[in-house]
């Protein structure tokens, strides 16, 4: 009933791009981003183009998976064409109406959709590859310098690393909830929005109770084995970056630089 | 009403890499008046079975059919088949939500579009089938103990007067006294009104009390089935697959194999007590 969901769903393996430090995967990230909104000029977009591809088939996802992760993002992208499409002054192709589609809008609009697909592609690369746990662990030590200027990095990732693990548990707990109120003849499925609304009472309030019954039990069992935060707290698994986290970041910056480079530099003098 | 299970497989997330066979190629009739124990390990399927017999899943493949009623065709009417056939989940206790018990209870009828006095006459009736007070019903679920909190959850599946009643593990987690309560209570509703009932358990005293007839699961398929004087006496063969049989049987094959002539299909303490009594005074005089 629920499920299907597949962004942000870890798929365990042994590429490459499975062993690269979850720092270097985050940094990686993040650059990609900021660069992809610099991309100008036909060199720079099949750079990017090209450096997604790499990544795709360097983490060995197979590419339905990534076109799946795409789907709840379909309509955003069909938005921004159609938007950019008929807000664009210039030569007109067609009319519906009084909206006029310009050649130069389904340029600029097919540019904007292509940079989602490339921005949802690349991102879930990071949580396809990546453990949850790992992904946190990745966090905490980037936050880390910030804890000097009062950013709770511990705690912050402690924080998320306990909602993700809660997010399954929670999505069976509602299933089962809803199939003992089903067994007393609720409907989830029939009716207008407020009765829809409505109906969700009989889901909800048990939820929250059970969800609040678990903190509580979770939070008594840490205090049970001493947890006071992060301080002086060490580590099992230690993050320590080797030769391929540097190549990786260094051919990540290579890409930035070209972007950059087609901005600033020579392409537009 | 009997329910009757032809060639029922389910699985789960079938055509993607989590796929998992729950049940294969289940074969089972379940007859009015009938008492069925049925056991079996952790992962035996045991759960994923019982969702089939009011619609909660549908199979895989092979068809389930409620009083010669094909449940699984399109279209088929899930609603009155739920009323038929009700289900008591693990915890039951985890799924009350409203502001008072006897609200709680009202859910169902209400689901079934009953008017109001006939609500309020069922559930004064399903309340006093679970041994809940009239005090006790205008309180809120919340404010319960666990036990009052599980027999308020029966007692809501109650009231949608169902012919067939499921049970998983209704006496999980509860004191010994709030264990004879239930289990008592869901004999007396048994003998007295003819309810079929189906009692998914780990506690083999219980199953070898009150069932008439016993069946295993094992690893998604009915590996016997029968009176449990029959299945309890094939102890190996449960302890193979991981169940034990009960205590009093267990006595039975001990004092055997220490030359004491006793039956040694034993069930209950009653039983065993006669027959040592039988054995001893041959004995003493």
């Amino acid at each position: 009933m629920i499920g299907g969901l597949t962004i942000g769903q870890f798929i365990p393996g042994n590429s490459l791009a499975h062993r690269l430090d979850p720092r270097t995967k985050i940094g990686i990230v993040l650059v990609f981003i900021i660069v992809l909104f610099m991309a100008r000029g036909v060199v720079p977009w099949i750079v990017l183009t090209a450096f997604t591809v790499l990544a795709v088939t360097v983490s060995q996802t197979p590419p339905q998976m990534i076109l799946r992760g795409l789907k709840p993002v379909v309509f955003i992208i069909v938005l921004t064409v159609g938007l950019n499409m008929f807000m664009t002054r210039g030569e007109p192709l067609f009319r519906i109406g009084p909206l006029v589609a310009t050649r130069e809008g389904l340029a600029f609009g097919a540019l904007m959709g292509f940079r989602i697909v490339l921005l949802i592609a690349f991102s879930s690369l990071l949580t396809v590859t990546t453990s949850p746990i790992a992904l946190t662990d990745g966090l905490e030590a980037l936050l880390k310098p910030f804890s000097r200027i009062g950013v709770p990095a511990h705690e912050l990732a402690m924080m998320m690393s306990i909602a993700l693990r809660f997010i399954p548990t929670l999505l069976e707990e509602a299933d089962k909830i809803m199939k003992a109120q089903m067994a007393r003849g609720a409907d989830f499925e029939t009716g207008n929005f407020l009765q829809r609304a409505r109906s969700l009472v009989p889901l909800l309030v048990p939820l929250f109770v059970s969800a609040f019954r678990r903190a509580d039990e979770l939070a008594m069992a840490m205090e049970a084995r001493c947890y006071r935060g992060g301080q002086g707290r060490t580590r099992l698994k230690q993050l320590r970056a080797e030769r391929r986290d540097y190549l990786a970041f260094a051919a990540t910056l290579i890409v930035a630089a070209v972007v950059i480079a087609f901005r600033y530099g020579f392409g537009h003098g | 009403m009997p329910i009757e299970l032809q060639g029922v497989t389910h699985i789960y997330n079938s055509g993607t890499t989590l796929q998992a066979t729950a049940i294969e190629d289940i074969n089972l009739t379940i007859d009015d008046g009938d008492f069925i124990g049925l056991i079996g390990p952790t992962g035996s399927g045991k759960s994923t079975l019982v969702q089939h017999l009011n619609g909660l899943l549908k199979p895989t493949r092979g068809r389930v059919l409620v009083d010669g009623v094909d449940i699984t065709a399109r279209g088929a009417d899930l609603r009155a088949i739920r009323q038929k056939v009700g289900i008591i989940f693990q915890y039951p206790e985890h799924q009350l939500f409203d502001e008072t018990v006897a609200a709680d209870v009202a859910f169902g009828p209400r689901n079934l579009g009953l008017p109001q006095d006939e609500i309020d006459r069922r559930v004064t009736a399903a309340l006093a089938a679970v041994g809940i007070d009239e005090a006790t019903a205008k309180r809120s679920p919340f404010a319960l103990s666990g036990g009052q909190m599980r027999r308020v959850a029966i007692a809501g599946v109650l009231a949608m007067q169902p012919k067939v009643l499921v049970l998983d593990e209704p006496a999980a987690g509860l004191d010994p006294r709030g264990r004879e309560e239930i289990l008592g209570r869901i004999k007396r509703l048994h003998e007295e009104r003819g309810l079929t009932v189906v009692l998914v358990s780990h506690n083999m005293e219980d199953v070898a009390r009150l069932a008439k007839r016993v069946v295993v699961m094992h690893r998604g398929r009915v590996v016997m089935d029968g009176s449990p004087r029959l299945v309890f006496s094939r102890a190996e063969q449960l302890a193979e697959i991981g169940l034990g049989v009960p205590p009093m049987t267990e006595l039975s094959r001990r004092l055997r194999a220490r030359g004491f002539d006793v039956p040694s299909d034993l069930l209950t303490v009653d039983e065993a007590r006669e027959a040592i009594i039988r054995v001893m005074g041959g004995r003493a005089k």
